[in-house]
């Protein structure tokens, strides 16, 4: 499977970021892997600090450079190497290759300019077009967003708009260039549950008509559900599990992933029930245990977990998970109710 | 890779007993909030060589006019306008007393003034604007009108008066600056206040049940202090500058008695002939106000570490 | 209706903000809850769900309305009184880590509460006190001495926990205790939640945005709507057979961990946003966004009208159906 070489649009191979601190280092993100095709969706979940916004971060070369450092790791954008690029290389990748929208639309934009004039000044920034053509380009991307009354929302400031309103003002002025990849850092976690729905709907049919890929960072499965052609689980650092939505919602097959999906409450079971959990909290990446770093809080520990870092196991077409109980010698595990049994491939270890 | 299945046994596929229970453990050292901002400072180069400096200037002021064997007011006609000398280290003044020796003791007054000063309408404006932002109502209404007009008179207005009223030792300058300096700080904890009366911890206290005092001065002063320690030592070179600014107008410490501005005052009319009698004091005023300045922000980056992004 | 642990009769709260304008943070909300049991307060940000919470810790004082907690009214009560009342009412909050003084120690945090009332005086009986709630909340004595930023979010949540529990309170106001948790650490908080609702009989209101964690936990659910209630009842009759189109399209909206569905079933777009609470506009509130509204709906605001058991709406709408359904 994993023998045919094929370019993605966006390759990460074993990233591995770490930030410096006066007490020692923490690693961020230790060893990620993934990649995303042209026009589909990738959803990275995982709880906060699993490292999923730092990873992004380390794309878009956003993290703050004297305390965060690149360890290792390729990105490859259509083949070519663009972890190593200079600032002033990269600007010419951002906003016209990648762009990314924030949980925060307040600080996304600037409070000083209007917001019609910031999109347009950004259009201008990165095409040679005429300052017509980019205001007319900015009013485009203002009605494309679902802003009612484009004209007038073109001359207002951020601070007078509604949340709603800004977060739809920033996936305006992300895709004003169209990007061929979009980072979407936890998008409508700042906001209410039908703007959020608003906002998802929006995204789908942008991602429709522009062509672009995109890369989601969020923590809810609900939204994940909705958006992501794949998903890529992260657990302390690491991708735990990754697979196509059908794969990853019906046919989990790490314990973490498990833990997850059954943590949310559903329908069928009884009200004040007790819901399933996944005990303690994840480890300060500070000192990362040996071995799993879902280990500690895992109900499905073996010794063998202590001791090694689990390797990929393939679990079917496009779906892996680094878990133990995927290799042949370990005993079978029952997942939680509502989970299906785990399905051993013949096939052996990824690496 | 191989190596690693090697050293993996069939044994180690079994089920730990322990799985799934978990223990809270925390892995980091334990570290109050005030060990953090003195470790921050104790990294911080500008910070340490500032600290210095402040501590020098501090220790002599106390042991040279202890030890040394010329008195700060005796004169010596004998000896006048000495340039510095293995005898006099700084020279001696028209009236032959010894500099090294005054510019310590003035050192004394300078110091006290620039602390007092920095600390007493500091205190008085935490006071104030501590209770006005807290309660509101009509005594915030009517301490912000006070300060309203306070602020429209020229603070050299309040001070020529204070000082001319209560004559011109060290602590009418304080008196004087305080009067003068209380309301920015009265304005600024009155905002703080006003921003953590509704954090959550403030109407947690409140729910259960803690009194105004307590929450005053248990949950909200020090969470406001850190800044409030801040704004002191970047008020102390303000102080010691208006000392010195006072003196050299005349209006302040008095001979035999002095202080750094007064020395600069009484140097600055044969400058050109004793250029000493006006450099050397000069000199100390504007390190000691530069150590302090360097020191305060410091403070306020290892206070806050979000300010320096 | 007497014998309710927690009656909240027509309570009203209008802020000023500048000159002539008045923000109408709850405007005439009404509701009980039963001991023991726990009622679930869903709605926007801004909604005034909040603010219904505080109430009930005498945090605000109501404008109109009273407030009855175990017969008595606490809506003017004196500062004395107020302290009397900490013993019975507590409450958690939404972010562990603005809820928590970071100058304090953990047991200190906790502790506070015995000073002020000045309970388990001798050194001993309060370290054992503070050990005893933090191992309730699952963590143990070692932790008293740290401070909260040594905490993950989960673990000083279960701190704020252990702090409202510290008084042995019977009604704790739950203010969005979960919504800034992970979704693993949001199962532990509710588990627990749900269990000492069962060993010490406590009694919550719930408020949250997250409605499927309510329709977990709570008996009760009331939605908000910019300061009133719009839908009030038993939780299986709003979330199984919501009337108002504003539940209606709030459920809708909640995505679920289920990528076939979500991407098969229509959800009920709700145009718009929440309206500008500041000086509403007379009629219902929900006017501008509502699809089934009617001339009447933009003329008089709707009260809360019975539809079944104690299934209540403010829906001009709704009420005409229900007539059509009894004849």
């Amino acid at each position: 499977m994993g023998n045919i070489v094929r370019e993605h649009l966006l390759e990460v191979r074993d990233l591995r970021v770490s930030f410096d601190t006066h007490a020692g280092e923490i690693q961020a993100v230790r060893g990620v892997s993934f990649h995303l095709d042209e026009k589909e969706t990738l959803a990275i979940v995982g709880e906060s600090g699993c490292g999923k916004s730092v990873t992004v971060q380390t794309i878009m070369k956003l993290i703050s450079v004297p305390y965060a450092r690149l360890k290792s790791g390729v990105i490859l954008y259509r083949g070519k190497d663009v972890g190593h690029l200079s600032d002033k290389e990269m600007e010419s990748y951002r906003g016209r290759e990648f762009s990314m929208i924030f949980q925060d639309s307040m600080s996304g934009l600037n409070p000083t300019m209007r917001v019609g004039t910031q999109i347009r000044e950004s259009v201008m920034q990165r095409r040679d077009i005429s300052r017509e053509g980019a205001g007319k380009r900015a009013m485009e991307m203002l009605a494309q967003v679902g802003l009612p009354n484009p004209e007038r929302i073109y001359r207002r400031y951020a601070h007078t708009m509604s949340g709603g309103q800004r977060q739809r003002v920033m996936i305006a002025m992300a895709l004003s260039c169209n990007p061929k990849i979009l980072f979407a850092d936890e998008p409508t976690t700042a906001l209410d549950v039908t703007l959020q729905a608003q906002i998802l709907d929006l995204l789908n049919e942008l991602k429709g008509r522009f062509g672009v890929a995109t890369v989601l960072i969020t923590h809810d499965l609900g939204v994940v559900a909705k958006m992501a052609d794949r998903i890529a689980v992260m657990y302390a650092g690491k991708v735990v599990e990754y697979g196509d939505a059908e794969q990853i919602f019906y046919r989990p097959s790490h314990p973490y992933t498990w833990g997850l999906l059954s943590a949310m409450p559903n329908l069928k079971q009884p009200r004040k029930s007790e819901l399933y959990t996944i005990v303690g909290m994840p480890p300060d990446l500070f000192a990362p245990p040996p071995g799993c770093a879902f280990t500690a809080r895992c109900s499905y520990a073996m010794e063998v977990c202590r001791k090694e870092e689990p390797p990929e196991f393939f679990c079917g077409e496009g779906h892996a998970s680094a878990c133990w109980l995927l290799d042949e010698r370990a005993e079978e595990a029952l997942p939680p109710p509502g989970i299906p049994r785990l399905v051993r491939e013949e096939s052996v270890n990824g690496r | 890779m191989r190596n690693i299945e090697r050293s993996i046994m069939d044994r180690d596929f079994v089920r730990l007993p322990e799985a799934g229970r978990f223990a809270h453990v925390i892995v980091r050292p334990s570290v109050s909030y005030w060990e953090d901002v003195f470790r921050r400072l104790g990294t911080d180069k500008v910070a340490l060589a500032s600290g210095v400096v402040i501590a020098v200037i501090s220790a002599l002021s106390v042991l040279v006019p202890l030890f040394c064997k010329y008195d700060y007011d005796a004169t010596d006609l004998l000896h006048i306008n000495q340039f510095p000398n293995a005898q006099h280290w700084f020279g001696t003044d028209a009236v032959g007393r010894d500099l090294w020796a005054r510019v310590w003791v003035g050192a004394r007054v300078s110091l006290f003034i620039g602390v007092g000063g920095a600390i007493v309408p500091q205190l008085v404006g935490i006071f104030l604007g501590g209770v006005s932002g807290y309660f509101g109502g009509w005594i915030d209404m009517l301490i912000m009108r006070v300060i309203d007009v306070g602020v429209c008179i020229p603070s050299l207005v309040y001070v020529t008066l204070i000082m001319l009223f209560m004559g011109s030792g060290p602590t009418a300058i304080i008196i004087a600056i305080a009067m003068t300096c209380w309301m920015d700080s009265a304005r600024v904890v009155r905002g703080r206040m006003l921003q953590f009366k509704n954090r959550e911890f403030v109407i947690s206290a409140r729910t259960l049940g803690a009194s105004s005092f307590r929450i005053i001065f248990r949950h909200i002063l020090p969470n406001i202090l850190g800044q409030q320690v801040v704004s002191i030592t970047s008020a102390i070179p303000t102080a010691v500058f208006l000392e010195a600014y006072l003196s050299f107008i005349g209006l302040g410490i008095q001979s035999p008695m002095t202080s750094w501005g007064q020395l600069c005052q009484a140097g600055s009319g044969y400058y050109r002939l004793y250029p000493y009698q006006l450099f050397i004091p000069g000199a100390f005023i504007s390190v000691t106000i530069m150590a302090f300045y360097l020191f305060g922000n410091c403070l306020r980056d290892a206070l806050d570490p979000h300010l320096r992004d | 209706m007497d014998g309710k642990f927690v009656e909240v009769s027509n309570l009203k709260k209008y802020f000023h903000v500048g000159k002539r304008q008045i923000l109408k943070a709850v405007d005439d909300v009404s509701f009980s809850i039963e001991r023991g049991s726990t009622l679930g307060l869903v709605g926007e940000s801004g909604c005034g769900k909040t603010t219904v919470g505080r109430h009930l810790c005498r945090i605000y004082e109501p404008d109109e309305g009273a407030i009855r907690i175990d017969g008595r009214d606490i809506s003017h009560i004196s500062q004395r009184q107020c302290r009397e009342l900490a013993k019975k009412v507590q409450m958690i909050f939404q972010d562990p880590y603005a809820s928590l003084n970071s100058f304090f120690t953990v047991g200190e945090i906790i502790g506070e509460a015995f000073t002020i009332h000045k309970m388990f005086r001798s050194v001993k009986e309060r370290r054992d006190r503070i050990r005893e709630l933090l191992e309730i909340v699952g963590l143990s004595a070692e932790h008293a001495n740290r401070f909260p930023h040594e905490f993950s979010g989960g673990q000083r949540q279960r701190i704020g926990i252990a702090r409202a529990l510290a008084l042995s309170p019977e009604l704790i106001v739950c203010d969005e205790a979960i919504s800034a948790l992970d979704v693993s650490i949001q199962a532990q908080i509710v588990n627990m939640l749900i269990e000492f609702q069962r060993t010490m009989n406590l009694t919550y209101l719930f408020i949250a945005h997250d409605l499927s964690m309510v329709r977990h936990i709570a008996d009760d659910t009331a939605v908000m709507y910019l300061g009133a209630l719009v839908e009030y009842g038993a939780t299986d009759a709003v979330y199984g057979h919501p009337a108002h189109p504003y539940t209606k399209g709030l459920l809708s909206a909640v995505p679920t961990p289920d990528p076939v569905y979500e991407r098969s079933h229509r959800r009920i777009v709700m145009e718009g946003e929440v309206s500008d609470p500041i000086n509403p506009e007379p009629g219902c509130r929900f006017y501008a966004r509502c699809r089934e509204a009617e001339k009447l709906c933009g003329e008089v605001a709707p009260p809360l009208k019975k539809i079944g058991g104690n299934h209540m709406v403010a829906c001009h709408a709704c009420k005409e159906k229900e007539g059509e359904r009894s004849t």
